[in-house]
């Protein structure tokens, strides 16, 4: 058995360390396969729409490359430019030798139960690589989709931007209109190389009573930028996801933004970690909340570990409801002298004197509500091309109506 | 009658802000108010609007004829209230255009009223995020101009301005008032000054003097100013009533 199995049997019992213990036998591990289909003709009218939803195109107009997993079969991968390669998992396994640098490598299969049930009890999930200097034209999208009621999906993604490369990804998350039950744990382990750049999108579009464990380790090397963007306004039993990311070059730079809400029942315990290792490392951390009924803990983590590193944590919350609760947890852990971190971190109400400013311009109260409300989850997508921007803007709208 | 205040008490947090205020402003005149710091004019202001925390204890409000003492603001303001803040609120993520656009859908005069003011590169910035004092007054005479109102209260509309902007501020508030037309004006405005500045740019047609919540004297609003200045607030109130 390899050192790999064995240490993910070893930590098969192993509580997260944030979020409610699953149990993980609660969920069905086998799916009906569903075929491989080259031009995405398969999908019917629902399951169409419900890729949109979550930034999904199944013409791939206007992507680079294409990935979509259905349940636990890889149901079409494509790749539209030279040097962009979209692949699944088990055959990026297959082709590059057990994918030696990478696999387990920033993410430790031992973290606890669901990182290891990811490795025994493995789905597939997608391998994106741009070559050197390769600047892909379009954003390479990715769903990962559930359809099956009760089944758990564990899926581990790769993602490597060679040296100067650019990549942005968009990827939705998201399971059928009508399925109750899941479980979706994903290991996302990212390889930004020496001043490459990668935008990561992420929409989550989950069933109310899915329970969503991701797990993702970012590493970027010298003058590389990783940015993220996180969009999860629709309800879920509980989420719970603290991605780490480490600045392990000089001037490499980060930002991880994140547009979340809860609603009753919803739990989502979300995080972002950034250890800035290296001199003249930046990172941003911005999260706005909304909880309307659901509970939210919003934490974010900067360590510096170097001189002339350059940290801001921002937390905004806002409660619509007597129910639910917003808990900002922001964390500044500086290691050396020379190093500047803040954070600000606000959770409140809708002021009341904002919501009668614009009533004295006419505005009724709900208008004004919801004026405000889209004002305050609007945050600046970073990196984003202008038409994908748009899209998620068009996105975030969306879901603000069924909010208000 | 455009506006009729009548025997107006009004309480704020539980403490009398406004005694037995009366004041009526027919279509087309402009009155000014003057008064000390913290001697209710801006509570007189906010109570025509109808912000909440201005409890009418006693007395009523009238506006082209009807009674909207308990009116929400917004109904008030599609009546043909519109007001602008001394210090208005910063409306996070909401860019001064979004406002706008809801409140008047005419492209091209938006344009060129924010032409006129020089704000049109504020149009994309967050409401009032980061503006000076002349930017926020600017901002809020924009809004009013798009909203077209037919009665307009003017906090301090030159406070905090330099000078070249209160010429800008006063050729809007004209245009807000009418001013340019000889005949036929019908807008009204209630303006609150310290500097009394604004009076050079606008004609006034009717002076009133707020003294710790009581309206304390009525008249010309150039002599009154031209008493203030000279012996103060108090010999003010004397000299007539």
């Amino acid at each position: 058995m390899s050192e790999v199995k064995k240490k993910a049997e070893a930590a098969q019992a192993k509580k997260g360390a944030y979020g409610t213990d699953i149990d993980l036998s609660s969920f069905k591990k086998k799916a009906a396969p569903r075929a491989y289909d080259v031009k995405l003709t398969s999908l019917s009218e629902e399951e169409e729409k419900c890729l949109a939803d979550v930034g999904i195109i199944p013409s791939g107009d206007l992507r680079s490359g294409n990935f979509l997993q259905m349940d636990h079969s890889a149901v079409n991968c494509s790749a539209f430019q030279k040097g962009v390669e979209v692949m699944s998992s088990v055959e990026a396994l297959r082709k590059y030798d057990g994918l030696k640098d990478y696999w387990w490598k920033a993410v430790d299969v031992a973290t606890d139960k669901y990182t290891a049930n990811a490795e025994l009890d493995f789905n597939n999930g997608y391998f994106i690589r741009v070559s050197k200097g390769v600047k892909a034209k379009f954003p390479v999208q990715a769903c990962l989709y559930i359809g099956e009621e009760g089944l758990a999906q564990n899926v581990h993604n790769i993602i490597i931007a060679e040296e100067g490369s650019e990549l942005h990804v968009i990827t939705g998350c998201r399971t059928a209109p009508r399925l109750k039950q899941g479980l979706h744990i994903g290991i996302s382990e990212f390889y930004i190389k020496k001043g490459a750049t990668v935008t990561f999108t992420m929409i989550h579009n989950w069933g109310e009573q899915v329970v969503v464990r991701p797990r993702t380790a970012v590493w970027v090397e010298e003058g590389a930028t990783y940015n993220s963007n996180f969009v999860c306004m629709k309800p879920a039993r509980s989420i719970q996801m603290f991605p780490a990311v480490r600045l392990k070059g000089k001037n490499a730079v980060t930002r991880l933004n994140s547009i979340l809400v809860a609603t009753m029942g919803s739990e989502l315990d979300i995080g972002g970690r950034v250890s800035l290792e290296a001199p003249g490392a930046k990172a941003e951390i911005l999260t706005r909340t909304i909880s309307k009924g659901g509970s939210i803990i919003a934490r974010g983590i900067l360590i510096g570990e170097q001189p002339g590193i350059k940290a801001h944590l921002e937390c905004s919350g806002l409660m619509l409801s007597d129910e639910g609760s917003i808990r900002a947890i922001p964390e500044l852990d500086g290691r050396v002298a020379g190093v500047e971190m803040s954070h600000e971190a606000a959770v409140g109400r809708i002021s009341q004197e904002e919501i009668e400013y614009l009533m004295a311009r006419g505005l009724s109260e709900k208008e004004a509500t919801a004026l405000i409300v889209r004002g305050f989850l609007r945050v600046e997508m970073v990196g984003l091309p202008e038409h994908l921007k748009k899209e998620i803007d068009r996105l975030v709208e969306a879901s603000e109506k069924s909010l208000l | 009658m455009l506006l009729d205040i009548r025997d107006l008490t009004v309480e704020v947090g539980g403490r009398e802000v406004l005694t037995g205020v009366d004041l009526k402003i027919e279509q087309g005149e402009t009155h000014v108010l003057f008064g000390k710091n913290g001697s209710g004019k801006t509570s007189l202001l906010m109570t025509i609007m109808g912000f909440s925390g201005y409890r009418v204890k006693k007395g009523k409000i009238f506006f082209k004829g009807e009674d909207i003492t308990d009116f929400p603001i917004n109904e008030r303001a599609k009546m043909g209230i519109g007001m602008s803040f001394q210090r208005p609120p910063t409306i996070k993520g909401v860019k001064t255009m979004d406002l706008i656009a809801i409140l008047n859908s005419d492209e091209k005069f938006v344009a060129e009223a924010a032409e006129s003011l020089e704000l049109t590169a504020f149009l994309d910035r967050e409401i009032n995020r980061g503006f000076s004092g002349g930017e926020i007054k600017k901002s809020e005479l924009l809004q009013l101009m798009t909203q077209n109102p037919d009665l307009i209260l003017l906090d301090e509309p030159e406070s905090g301005v330099d000078l070249e902007n209160i010429a800008i501020i006063g050729r809007a508030i004209k245009i807000l008032l009418q001013k340019n037309l000889r005949r036929l004006r019908v807008n009204a405005g209630l303006v609150i000054t310290h500097t009394g500045l604004i009076l050079n740019y606008v004609e006034a047609d009717r002076g009133h003097l707020l003294l710790d919540g009581r309206m304390r004297c009525e008249g010309n609003p150039r002599e009154m100013f031209a008493t203030i200045q000279k012996s103060g607030y108090e010999v003010c109130a004397r000299c007539q009533k």
